[in-house]
């Protein structure tokens, strides 16, 4: 069995054509166009870029170096231009530098959005490694901050606030124990009984308690802050005063249309009456205002996923391929 | 006997968190309870780690389809666990200089924080980014002006994502701006009439039953009416 499915780009697979000839012909146009894509990127690299201007200008060889100055404990990343004038006064400064962990960072960053973005092409095995990194890394990363940021300060540090201060965190300032934290370390525990079959049931008490809580607290949330706020809404004035007589007709419109909205789409959701007559004629009317939401909701999600794609191009051109400079990072 | 337990055990404290709100000297005990659920929660993340551990493995020690990416999964989980967990590379606190752990693990120029910034956060937006392509075909092959709330839905998406664009604000930028009855007209202005008159009425009317519904549903809860948490068995979702 294949460690990396896909890799053979079986014909006929899902995306794929047909016709072996034809497949065979598409996946050597694909690698003839990132070949001549390559070969570009080499030449481009050899010729260098220019950063800095007037006597400062330096030429640098590559793509998606960082520059960082020592700050504080850390770094921070400052314009390659900078670095030019640095260079520039001071052939040997150590003050700006290359930062090759965010060099490499950048590259990285830069094969896995490409390695994302092969799909459009078709499910292939490059895609799948970064599908497989991002499963991986997230889970990773959720859990150690979870651990970190609850259990580390919440159990830990009240079960044993000397050692926990002494070892893991230096800014706790619980002094006291407080063996109540032994509730919820028992909670835990007992959720892990439900790795086991033949006690995975012991796992059904503390999932009742999270259940509980999360219940009861969400419960107060959204009958606080949605049920009763929302509606407090409804009961504005309906005439607006502007400062001109279309503006206080403007106002007063918008006001009635949006109580008439949200009572015809309340009438849509009731399902308590039959939608005949005025329950119905209001229900229809319901249902354009929750098409005009649906539109516009589409509309902003279209919007907010091209603004998303320009970021990552943006990054790919900028922060890669040094080809734009909209924020004066070179 | 045991679920009967756990039914009571998820009453009490969605009661005890309703009543801290009404009752003062219970608000510790809700600030007490919301700990020990992050505690638990932060246990659970162990739980799903567990889990995604298990079954990685079994996929790699039964050479099962796909057991190459499997194992990437696999060390990309551990090695990102162990340099958060060990606080790999994370600069020291202003607070604390002299502290190897005083820095968060997230900290900028830590190892966490590289895994974030250098793989995790571009994969993710790449991935949201390509919906762009996928909403739109889907959008082009789903979307049919059939009947008038199709063509409220279509010319709404049109005019809110025109109205959002340069390409929209030239198109109508030949409507009068300062003409109060018809300023309206331009697109860049109905787009906002559209979001803050039919959008916010549409989404009002939704968040007020979407709130009645979680009412609705914690109170099934305290009850013991809803015991669908529980797994199969448990008397189903309606109790």
């Amino acid at each position: 069995m294949s460690q990396f499915p896909g890799t053979s780009g079986t014909p006929g697979a899902p995306g794929m054509p047909a016709d072996p000839a034809v497949a065979r012909r598409a996946n050597r146009l694909m690698i003839a166009v990132l070949a001549v894509i390559a070969a570009l990127l080499v030449v481009r690299a050899w010729v260098g870029t220019e950063v800095g201007s007037g006597a400062d200008a330096q030429v640098v060889h590559g793509y998606g170096m960082v520059f960082v100055e020592q700050q504080g404990a850390g770094h921070v990343q400052v314009p390659a231009a900078e670095w030019a004038q640095a260079v520039a006064a001071d052939p040997a400064q150590q003050r700006v530098m290359v930062s090759w962990p965010r060099t490499v960072g950048v590259w990285a960053a830069a094969l896995l959005t490409l390695a994302v973005l092969s799909f459009l092409w078709r499910d292939n095995p490059v895609y799948k490694l970064a599908e497989s990194v991002v499963v991986g890394v997230s889970a990773g990363y959720v859990m150690s901050t979870a651990v970190w940021s609850s259990l580390v300060n919440q159990v830990f540090g009240k079960l044993a606030p000397g050692l926990t201060k002494a070892y893991l965190s230096p800014g706790l300032t619980t002094t006291e124990s407080d063996w109540w934290a032994l509730v919820p370390l028992g909670l835990g525990m007992l959720l892990l009984c439900r790795l086991s079959a033949r006690l995975s049931w012991v796992g059904m008490f503390p999932l009742a308690f999270v259940v509980g809580v999360f219940s009861g607290w969400r419960f107060v949330q959204y009958v606080e802050s949605d049920l009763l706020a929302q509606v407090a809404t409804m009961f504005d004035p309906l005439y607006v005063a502007g400062p001109t007589a279309a503006a206080t007709v403007g106002g007063t419109l918008c006001a009635v249309l949006v109580l008439v909205g949200v009572l015809t789409v309340l009438a849509y959701f009731f399902f308590s009456l039959e939608h005949k007559g005025p329950v119905g004629g209001a229900a229809r009317i319901g249902v354009w205002y929750l098409m005009i939401t649906f539109g516009a909701s589409f509309g902003f999600t279209v919007m907010g996923r091209i603004a998303l794609l320009a970021a990552r191009c943006e990054f790919l051109f900028d922060d890669w391929l040094w080809l734009i400079d909209p924020a004066g990072k070179h | 006997m045991s679920r009967s337990i756990a039914v009571l055990v998820a009453g009490v404290a969605a009661v005890v968190m309703v009543l801290s709100k009404f009752i003062v000297p219970m608000e510790s005990a809700e600030t007490t309870v919301a700990e020990w659920f992050n505690a638990a929660a932060a246990i659970a993340f162990v739980l799903g780690g567990a889990s995604l551990l298990k079954m990685n493995l079994l996929t790699i020690s039964a050479r099962g389809p796909g057991w190459g990416y499997a194992a990437v999964t696999l060390v990309a989980f551990l090695a990102t666990l162990g340099v958060g967990l060990f606080k790999v590379g994370v600069p020291p606190s202003a607070a604390f200089p002299d502290h190897r752990m005083g820095g968060t693990p997230d900290a900028e120029g830590g190892a966490l924080w590289w895994i974030y910034e250098y793989l995790m956060s571009p994969i993710t937006g790449t991935l949201f980014a390509m919906l762009a392509f996928y909403v739109a075909s889907a959008a082009f092959r789903a979307f049919r002006a059939k009947n008038a709330a199709a063509i409220f839905l279509l010319v709404t998406a049109f005019v809110v994502l025109l109205g959002r664009t340069y390409a929209g604000v030239f198109v109508t930028s030949w409507i009068p701006d300062d003409v109060p009855w018809v300023s309206w007209l331009r697109l860049e202005n109905l787009s906002a009439v559209i979001m803050s008159v039919f959008t916010t009425a549409g989404t009002r009317a939704m968040i007020i039953g979407i709130a009645i519904g979680v009412a609705a549903t914690g109170i099934k809860i305290m009850i013991g009416l809803d015991r669908s948490y529980l797994g199969a068995g448990a008397g189903g979702g309606n109790g």
